[in-house]
């Protein structure tokens, strides 16, 4: 048997990871594109549906994006199947064994799937992508569906996104208030980084949601994550797993956030942040 | 306008995941609960909704007898009444969860205008359990939603792009999947809590399906193995985070 896999931008590294998971299982690997003017949810999944009604497939993958999750969630719902979001590790089969993550990625969940074919998304960077390139991805229309795309809103961004910036300095509930985010601002804009919250900041109003690092906010993959009074609940730490060496500023040396930490600096924020954006002026002389 | 919204009952989850001896859920001995973070904008987006436009709202969880506790929250902050689909707290697998809550919705005498769910579900991130619902009842569904409003008998709701808000327009009934951010939820009042107690929870109990999606252990992912380096205490740290931050190049 072959096993399908719907690659959603051929040119984003989630697909090229879809991709390279599906040539592991060890099967006959077919690609597919959805073309279509504009995005629709359930469009898209009545495409794949006429594919996968060619022959039978003993899986049926996408990336695990937000795209990647709805689309395979239609196709699940229109097929009567089981899906498993977010898979880490998969062994075909009936039942198939998964493994996927739950909370955000702070647990695991091993998984028994029954069903004919197995349906799932590959949990973002569960594996590295691998040279081979994309291969050859065939291309079907979407159905016409009146739930889809009819316009876009574009959205001015001001300074580094979140997502993309190699910086985030974050401030937790030990800023104390919307005002105390100066010195956090003021560290970031000296690293030419993006300012970031935990979801305790965003609850109480100091920072718009749009700020927030965590399992239902932003995920992050800077080269350096600086985290001031921030405690790390899995929340907060779901987000910022990616980030390539964390920073911890703490005044309790016991807060969880140590844990997961590359250095760390046990103090009061409003005390030591100012003190390394003095010490960052005084180094480039200004 | 009837809104019907869903949550689902998780424990607060601190720092640190203990599971319990049988592997197959958190250890809740030191824990609270919560609902998922989606779904409290999803309720304050009911209320609200109601407040601009009249009818009334409705909260429904499948969950062990304890999700009372979170019905009343969420009725506490103004939603007018709830359904409880009362479980014996093993976990229900998604096509289970959507079938018990598409039956429960058809047995209403009412049925909702607007059908809100969470992104998904905080703790077993399956995304699918709105979006099955839908197929069930045979309405159309978007899910991802970060803005969101009606008017006349459609509803406009937003979904979050690279670059921009990608726009949708359903018409109602509908079913919507929100995001944490669609809104700032409010706090419950004293008044609103003690209102909370009085308002309605009609409750069933509907049989468990065999799991298709069928968990058979939780596991810890492995530690990061990283030994924290303490660059000092306070702000005498300063110069040894700017060595780090010169390491890197960024100084």
């Amino acid at each position: 048997m072959a096993v399908l896999v719907y690659v959603e931008h051929p040119e984003d590294e989630l697909s090229q990871q879809a991709l390279t998971f599906a040539r592991a299982l060890g099967e006959e690997v077919r690609a597919i594109g959805v073309e279509g003017a504009a995005y629709a949810p359930a469009g898209f999944a009545a495409a794949i549906e006429s594919v996968v009604a060619q022959q039978p497939y003993s899986a049926v993958l996408a990336p695990g994006t937000d795209h990647g999750n709805e689309v395979l969630a239609h196709l699940a719902a229109r097929l009567d199947l089981p899906l498993a979001a977010n898979c880490v590790s998969v062994t075909l089969g009936d039942p198939a064994s998964v493994t996927r993550v739950r909370w955000g990625g702070s647990l695991l969940e091993e998984a028994r799937v029954h069903g004919a074919a197995l349906l799932f998304t590959v949990a973002p960077h569960a594996v590295a992508a691998d040279a081979a390139g994309v291969g050859f991805i065939e291309t079907v229309r979407a159905d016409d569906d009146p739930v889809k795309v009819l316009e876009r809103v574009s959205t001015a961004t001001a300074g580094v996104s979140l997502a993309d910036a190699d910086v985030v300095v974050s401030g937790g509930r030990g800023v104390g208030s919307s005002e105390g985010f100066a010195v956090i601002e003021e560290l970031a804009a000296l690293l030419g980084g993006a300012v970031g919250c935990s979801r305790a900041v965003t609850s109480a109003g100091w920072r718009p949601h749009s700020d927030q690092v965590g399992q239902t906010g932003t995920k992050i993959s800077p080269e350096i994550y600086i985290a001031c009074g921030i405690s790390g609940a899995t929340q907060h730490m779901a987000g910022c797993k990616g980030a390539k060496k964390l920073l911890a500023i703490n005044p309790d040396g016991e807060a969880s956030i140590f844990a997961s930490a590359d250095y760390g600096v046990i103090g009061d924020l409003h005390e030591v942040v100012p003190a390394i954006s003095a010490e960052i002026r005084k180094a480039r002389g200004a | 306008m009837n809104i019907l919204v869903c949550v689902k009952r998780v424990p607060l989850t601190g720092g640190k995941m203990v599971l319990t001896d049988d592997e197959r859920a958190i250890s809740t001995r030191h824990l609270g609960f919560t609902i998922s973070p989606h779904e409290e904008c999803g309720a304050e987006e009911a209320v609200r909704l109601v407040e601009q436009h009249g009818g009334s709202s409705t909260v429904l969880t499948l969950g062990p007898p304890e999700a009372e506790e979170q019905l009343r929250d969420m009725m506490a902050i103004g939603v007018d009444r709830a359904i409880h689909l009362v479980t014996d707290g093993e976990e229900w697998d998604p096509q289970a969860t959507a079938s018990a809550i598409a039956d429960a919705i058809r047995a209403q005498d009412e049925h909702p205008d607007l059908i809100l769910f969470g992104n998904e579900s905080a703790d077993a991130g399956n995304y699918q359990v709105a979006i099955r619902v839908a197929y069930t009842l045979g309405l159309p569904v978007v899910n991802g939603i970060k803005a969101l409003s009606v008017d006349g008998g459609a509803v406009r709701c937003e979904q979050e792009v690279s670059g921009g808000r990608d726009v949708f327009v359903l018409p109602m009934p509908a079913v919507v999947g929100v995001l944490e951010g669609i809104n700032l939820p409010r706090y419950p009042s004293v008044p609103g809590r003690l209102r909370a107690k009085k308002k309605p929870v009609a409750s069933s109990t509907p049989a468990r399906p065999d799991a298709r999606l069928e968990m058979v252990k939780l596991t810890l992912p492995p530690g990061s193995g990283k030994q924290v380096e303490v660059l000092g205490t306070g702000p005498e740290a300063a110069p040894a985070v700017l060595s780090v931050l010169s390491e890197l190049g960024l100084v």
